[in-house]
């Protein structure tokens, strides 16, 4: 298969991404939609950090939580526009990314992932008991408004063309570091780090500055949710199960690969969103087995997600080339 | 008096935490693949004891041995499908694969049992004792001493006899313990039976005097890592004494602090042991 045929291929992507919603005058397409955007957007940051640079953050969620609580909370506190809490809560996140970056980094493997789990959970706990952040009930946004920067919206269609804005700029920005110095950089730490030590990468360096951009994303995505939903608990802000969803979007779509989180929230999504529907009130404990089991075969068969398959079945197919295995 | 209580009350929880920590350490130490799912297994455990005790009427002393069975299959059938396929493979599937199953377990539970949590009776294993003033519940009392007693002897059973020593073999250098007749398949297959039975005894010891949920992995599992990471990994006496500390600091914190920040303790703390020292308080630098 040669490459511009796969152009042409993303090109009718990006495409069927701009008119998806106008194409279906649905409320339920629209709102899954943007369901499958703003999780290709938390995905595509946690790939930075987990795919690109090899460190599998199960922490992630932190950034979420801190970017969705502090929209609601300005608007809760001071009665002021939920925008005010997207900087601060990019802030907040950077702040938490270095402080968890600089020891763990020095750490490796597994150890990397253990921590990040300990800090979400830790995080999670205290924002569950803090009344200042609404405890175990959580924040509300606002419910009905005038002013436009309140950016409550009756129909998802708003929220379905700024997710996919911010999903442009992150795959953009992801763009920019792959084919970049920094991009290499990131290949050599993943495939082995005292090795691009002794080459001389500053590995935790670009650890840090490459956990510090997934963070804004992260952060980023949560406050896009925040805004959208009007509603954020401990749960559904920091619940581990979200720091999940996101690696499993990522892997089954092709970790590493631009855009695999894109491709695997296209995916995944939708089967989630039906599962739910189709099983009622007990279909969360069927979608997560069925995630569950798609992690583990993806785990067997293809640590490479759907885009390494893809790759081998064309060069099996449509090209005489030897099959590009960079998983 | 009650600061005794509280220790004791710690060092016998501890006792179960050393327990299970010990099953996931010896796979950890020797195939360096990280069970996530191990605290769905204490889980799983814990809810055959609870069929067992109510529905099946075992007797006190079996529902444990039905538990250890159950779950050393359940950790050698894990091996054969899941472990084996990924173990050489990247860190992303090893993690996909045990969270993979982490999901599959608590979920299938979660299906089976409801999301509501159950206990068993309090007076099941007996009425509390009160020795010199130190109020002491019998199911704490039983579980306790039975976990330390286990740990020890899977301690002895590693280092003592002849399949201990192939198990430590293959953990040392998987080709040469081929070379000497010790099929490393095998033995790993063994380790991780051996885990999913530590895991399933503790968990069925613990459903004596803990609410029984679905989701209740979800913290065993990390103090599991807790233990792991204090105890430096592999060793099983590191766990026992790292699963006695983390019971007595979680007991204590409960106590000062209140029971919501028992965990925010234990997290810091592991936080802190992997800023300051990440082969542990009791391994060795790698």
């Amino acid at each position: 298969m040669n490459k511009s045929i796969e152009k042409f291929l993303w090109g009718l992507l990006i495409l069927a991404l701009l008119v998806f919603p106008i194409s279906f005058d649905n409320p339920y397409y629209e709102q899954l939609g943007s369901l499958v955007l703003l999780s290709a957007i938390s995905a595509s940051a946690w790939n930075l950090i987990g795919g690109y640079a090899g460190q599998v953050s199960v922490g992630n969620v932190v950034f979420f939580g801190a970017g969705a609580y502090m929209p609601l909370l300005f608007y809760h506190i001071w009665g002021i526009s939920p925008l005010w809490g997207f900087p601060v809560g990019v802030v907040v996140s950077l702040v938490i990314a270095i402080l968890i970056g600089i020891p763990t980094f020095r750490l490796s493997g597994h150890y990397f992932s253990m921590a990040t789990i300990a800090v979400a959970e830790l995080i999670r706990i205290v924002v569950s008991n803090w009344d200042f952040l609404g405890a175990s009930v959580g924040l509300t946004g606002p419910a009905v408004s005038d002013r436009w920067s309140d950016l409550v919206f009756r129909s998802s269609m708003p929220y379905y063309y700024m997710f996919l804005f911010t999903l442009f700029v992150v795959l953009l920005v992801t763009y920019r570091i792959e084919n970049s110095r920094f991009g290499y950089y990131l290949r050599a730490i993943k495939s082995g780090e005292r090795a691009a030590k002794s080459l001389g990468v500053p590995v935790s360096r670009y650890k840090l500055y490459i956990f510090m951009i997934s963070a804004v994303f992260t952060s980023l995505a949560g406050s896009l949710y925040a805004v959208k939903f009007g509603f954020i608990d401990p749960n559904s802000g920091f619940g581990l199960l979200i720091s999940v969803n996101m690696i499993i979007i990522a892997a089954l779509g092709g970790a590493g690969r631009l855009l695999g989180p894109l491709l695997g929230a296209i995916v995944l999504i939708p089967l989630q969103s039906e599962t739910n529907s189709l099983f009622g009130g007990g279909g969360t404990g069927i979608t997560y087995i069925i995630n569950g089991a798609i992690i583990m075969l993806i785990a067997c068969y293809e640590p490479g997600g759907l885009l390494n398959l893809w790759d081998r079945i064309s060069a099996k197919y449509f090209s005489k080339g030897a099959p590009k295995d960079d998983a | 008096m009650i600061f005794l209580q509280v220790l004791v009350s710690g060092l016998l929880i501890g006792a179960v935490y050393a327990l299970f920590s010990s099953g996931l350490t010896l796979v950890w130490g020797m195939m360096n693949v990280i069970n996530f799912a191990h605290g769905e297994f204490v889980m799983l455990g814990m809810y055959v004891a609870f069929v067992a005790l109510t529905a099946l009427h075992f007797g006190v002393t079996s529902f444990g041995v039905l538990a250890a069975i159950l779950l050393f299959i359940l950790g050698g059938v894990v091996y054969f499908i899941l472990i084996r396929r990924v173990m050489r493979g990247p860190m992303l599937a090893q993690i996909l694969a045990t969270f993979g199953l982490l999901l599959v377990l608590r979920y299938s539970a979660f299906m089976a049992f409801g999301s509501d949590f159950v206990n068993l009776p309090e007076d099941i294993l007996g009425p509390s004792l009160n020795w010199g003033g130190i109020l002491l519940s019998a199911p704490k009392l039983v579980a306790g001493v039975t976990a330390l007693v286990i740990t020890i002897g899977m301690h002895l059973m590693l280092t003592k006899t002849m399949l201990g020593s192939k198990i430590l073999a293959v953990a040392e250098n998987p080709n040469a313990a081929m070379l000497m007749g010790i099929q490393p398949d095998r033995m790993q297959a063994i380790a991780w039976g051996i885990s999913g039975a530590s895991a399933g005894i503790a968990g069925a010891l613990i459903a004596t005097f803990y609410p029984i949920s679905a989701t209740v992995g979800e913290s065993l599992g990390l103090i599991a890592f807790v233990v792991v990471t204090f105890g430096g990994f592999g060793s099983v006496p590191g766990a026992m004494l790292a699963g006695l500390l983390i019971g007595v600091i979680e007991s204590l914190s409960a106590f000062y602090f209140g029971p919501v920040y028992q965990d925010v303790v234990v997290y810091a703390l592991f936080v802190l042991v992997l800023w300051f020292r990440p082969q542990g308080l009791m391994g060795k630098k790698s």
